[in-house]
């Protein structure tokens, strides 16, 4: 098996099991204040640091190029309501123009 | 039992979702398969993890060269929370254990968000099941029109494509930032931003982001009480009004969800 198809199949079976185990255990495990408060935070604390790497790294080197301009069109976008497809699709398209006209 | 509308409420709720989050499955997939992945991989991920975030967390940690147990710990750490969801529904739905497996396959952000929103167990195992039902369909199905649109580019950094993996995330955790109830997952937010630049030049690529969530379980659990971190809901325009305020169930959670975008 690859290292994909490794990933692909591990990471489906730990998120089923998650899903499952929140139907199954008692509830007050899962009730619990602090249980609540570190997922959620944890779910921004991850989403934060993806954002970041996504945007301002390549290859383990810190770069700033069109993706920077790029999330702050999604920034506004975001901040207008739109549609996350709308956000996506102006994120891309922002980077590939400033690509057109020579950014990095 | 409801009256007719309430449940008709729930379905239309269930089917504009379903509409918005399906959608974007067409980003997914073509970012998938231009991180590496082929198209039958990208399916895998979308029919048996389905759960948005953890699958755009498993394509980047791999896209950028991650370990196979970085990619998985980010992709379990971000379904964390749909272990929560499942025991908010587990009381709200009262299932029987034969519908467990499909009901836990389909608790994600939407399904949980509509399910809670709706005024008694009946509209909300209607919402429930609508909504996870809907958006499984429809985020399948446009993975794979992405899946195999994405095969067919040649560099993704042509098409901006990079930049939309870090707008897809940011447009994951927006919802998650706001409100007065928002200040410390702003706060855990600017940490993790920090944490995963300043040591992505001295560690192995997906390491940055698990020593952000560190960061994040470090204040949660050493923290003294804070205000509970608002559940996203999805984007529906119509879902304030059919679920007024003071409406959850029973014994639905004590906080609505916030009806704003996410993943599924």
């Amino acid at each position: 098996m690859t290292a994909l198809w490794l990933a692909v199949l591990l990471s489906s079976a730990a998120c089923f099991a998650l899903k499952l185990a929140g139907h199954l255990l008692p509830r007050h495990w899962l009730a619990e204040p602090r249980v609540a408060r570190t997922a959620a935070l944890v779910t921004v604390a991850l989403l934060a640091a993806l954002v970041a790497v996504q945007t301002a790294t390549d290859g383990g080197r810190l770069v700033l190029d069109a993706r920077v301009p790029a999330l702050a069109v999604a920034a506004v976008a975001l901040a207008l309501r739109a549609p996350f497809v709308v956000v996506v699709v102006l994120a891309a398209a922002t980077a590939a123009g400033l690509r057109v006209l020579g950014m990095a | 039992m409801s009256p007719p509308d309430v449940l008709t409420a729930a379905r239309r709720q269930a089917v504009s979702v379903s509409l918005a989050t399906g959608l974007y499955g067409v980003s997914f997939g073509a970012l998938s398969v231009t991180s590496g992945l082929d198209v039958a991989q990208t399916m895998a991920l979308s029919l048996l993890l389905f759960s948005g975030g953890s699958q755009f967390a498993l394509i980047g940690v791999l896209g950028a060269g991650g370990a196979v147990g970085a990619a998985v710990a980010s992709a379990a750490l971000l379904g964390a929370r749909n272990a929560l969801y499942g025991a908010q529904l587990a009381p709200l739905l009262a299932l029987p254990a034969s519908r467990l497996v499909p009901a836990a396959q389909l608790t994600i952000d939407e399904s949980t968000a509509v399910a809670t929103a709706q005024p008694d167990r009946t509209a909300a195992r209607v919402g429930f099941w609508w909504t996870g039902a809907g958006v499984f369909v429809l985020w399948n199905l446009f993975t794979l029109v992405g899946a195999l649109a994405g095969d067919r580019l040649g560099d993704p950094r042509t098409y901006g494509l990079d930049a939309a993996a870090a707008a897809a995330f940011l447009a994951l955790v927006w919802p998650r930032l706001g409100g007065p109830q928002g200040r410390t997952a702003r706060l855990v937010a600017a940490a993790a931003v920090l944490v995963a630049l300043a040591t992505t030049p001295v560690v192995p690529a997906g390491v940055p982001v698990l020593l952000a969530a560190a960061v994040a379980i470090l204040v949660g659990v050493l923290s003294p009480a804070l205000p509970a971190v608002p559940v996203p809901g999805a984007d529906d325009p119509g879902a304030d009004d059919a679920a007024p305020p003071g409406t959850t169930g029973a014994d639905g959670p004590a906080d609505r969800p916030d009806h704003r975008r996410s993943a599924p």
